[in-house]
């Protein structure tokens, strides 16, 4: 009787015994990993870790207030290290990404794989080592930081954009096309209208990014805020680093609530 | 008029779309072109101002070879070939204004289009043409905020602005509902008729093709087998283009709605007007 009943399962039984055995490999390396991280910690440090932590608190509450006055201009310099780097990487980003995308690169064998490496190039270098190379080529300061954030975003930027490009519905530019426009109508008519919503919000997810990545800039001594964070950790000024941290809070906060409102207009 | 001949399309990937086509279209005749999916009746309209490069063949607009042109000859040539698109093909976020206006490209360098200064002449034109079609109300509003009929009639507006020789209408009305579909098919033969324009129409509805084209050319697997009046397209003809199907039963089914659809539609038209 039971012969005749129909029986379903979602995999075979040798898919299954592979998939268990994929489980058990992935289980033994996760056990081998933390047996090994274990073996070369201190571990009376680690379980010492919270009463340290404690320690620090005391001796960095209250913030000392009066500080502030020495923070607004670094401050000042970290905002426009953002924004100014944010708007000098676009300059680069934009053409980059029509040269990347599939649909508008003058040439998929030769030019495409080229804007493509300096996509990946910039991407792969985060904006503390470029800042680290730049203070070593032209010297500390605020100019190192905004090329350094520049650098960086070029990739972040033309990736994101050259994607939108690559989505855009292709019936619109042949529409324009078919009109007897220029490539450079084409452009203007065909595709920057479908981009535009997604360069916007670009724009202010990366100038926002850079907010939070311009103010750990000045540990390497590229200007800014950190430059300050990282004198009054260096002379154990617990009280400054807590102001310090609370002044950055509030500046990201601020940025991401500027961002979402430009982000919310445009689109 | 309009003559390709030996028209040839084969794609990269191998697919003969067409072979061998040759067609005349006389000024002012609205030629329906009908066939099953894949046939190759948007390749063969495409070729036409080559948004898609023919393999072989010849295509003649009124005297001027438009297979061999180099780039900015055949810029010359599309501004007096107006297309009208299945998806209308709108720019989506610029206004019904721009969206017209942008069928005079052609016609003005790229600052002026990009700054939105066109000639006076083109903005009366542009005017006179939505009134035409019926969005005169509309001009400012944005395209992605239009019904699919109002965007066709937009689409139609940008290619008449063109002041075409001929028109390539892709699929006009498959994605609109029957009343206006035949609007739409309304208007367009209308234009045509005041403008002595000629037309090939991509068209899948076979009924309403009868209805308002004055000739048929039917297309299977990339070739001709059929062109005729309208009313010589029967059954077996049918079943030639299409494959074997019980095309009496569905015919005397869509005439009996057809004369009612009709009635209705042209009297709705009216109470709108």
């Amino acid at each position: 009787m039971n012969t005749s009943t129909p029986v379903w399962q979602r995999r075979t039984s040798t898919q299954q015994l592979l998939r268990w055995f994929a489980w058990l490999v992935f289980v033994a390396i996760f056990v081998a990993c933390f047996m090994y991280i274990s073996n070369r910690t201190e571990w009376f440090f680690v379980f010492d870790g919270p009463r340290i932590a404690a320690d620090i608190y005391n001796r960095a509450t209250p913030p000392r207030w009066s500080y502030i006055e020495k923070l607004w201009e670094p401050l000042w310099d970290t905002l426009n290290v953002a924004t100014i780097g944010t708007a000098l990487s676009l300059i680069f980003a934009v053409p980059i990404a029509f040269l990347a995308a599939r649909n508008t690169t003058p040439s998929v064998t030769f030019i495409r794989p080229i804007a493509l490496l300096i996509i990946v190039a910039s991407r792969s270098i985060n904006s503390l080592i470029w800042a680290l190379l730049l203070v070593a080529i032209i010297g500390p300061g605020i100019l190192a930081g905004t090329i350094a954030i520049a650098l960086r975003s070029i990739g972040f930027c033309a990736k994101l954009l050259y994607e939108a490009i690559e989505e855009i519905d292709h019936d619109q530019v042949e529409a324009i096309t078919a009109t007897g426009a220029r490539r450079s109508q084409i452009m203007s008519y065909g595709i920057v209208p479908q981009i535009l919503p997604a360069f916007a919000g670009i724009t202010v997810f990366r100038w926002d990014i850079n907010i939070r990545e311009s103010t750990v800039l000045g540990l390497v001594g590229a200007g800014g805020i950190g430059l300050q964070l990282q004198g009054s950790l260096n002379t154990l000024a617990w009280p400054q680093v807590a102001l310090i941290l609370i002044v950055i809070f509030i500046a990201v906060l601020i940025s991401e609530w500027v961002s979402a409102i430009v982000r919310k207009a445009i689109i | 008029m309009l003559t390709i001949t030996g028209l040839s399309k084969r794609y990269k990937t191998g697919d003969e779309a067409l072979t061998d086509v040759s067609l005349s279209v006389p000024d002012g005749q609205v030629l329906g072109l009908i066939g099953p999916s894949g046939a190759g009746k948007s390749t063969l309209i495409r070729c036409v101002n080559r948004l898609v490069e023919p393999t072989n063949g010849s295509i003649d607009l009124n005297g001027v070879e438009l297979q061999r042109m180099g780039s900015s000859k055949l810029r010359k040539a599309r501004r007096r070939i107006g297309m009208i698109f299945q998806e209308y093909a709108l720019v989506e976020r610029l206004s019904v204004m721009e969206n017209v206006l942008s069928g005079r490209l052609g016609y003005v360098g790229f600052w002026a289009s990009w700054f939105r200064k066109y000639p006076q002449k083109d903005i009366q034109e542009a005017f006179r043409l939505l009134d035409r079609v019926g969005l005169a109300h509309m001009v400012n509003k944005r395209a992605d905020e239009l019904s699919g009929g109002q965007r066709q009639r937009v689409g139609i507006a940008r290619a008449l602005i063109q002041d075409p020789e001929l028109l390539l209408v892709d699929e006009p009305t498959a994605s609109l509902d029957p009343k206006t579909s035949r609007q739409i098919m309304r208007l367009i033969c209308e234009l045509c008729e005041e403008r002595k324009l000629s037309a090939i129409i991509n068209i899948h509805d076979v009924a309403l093709a009868k209805l308002f084209v004055q000739r048929i050319v039917g297309l299977q697997a990339g070739q001709i087998v059929f062109d005729g009046e309208p009313e010589s397209l029967d059954a077996s003809v049918l079943t030639q283009i299409y494959g074997e199907e019980d095309w009496e039963a569905t015919s005397q089914n869509d005439k009996a709605n057809d004369a009612h659809v009709v009635d209705d539609s042209d009297k709705s038209e009216q109470d709108g007007a």
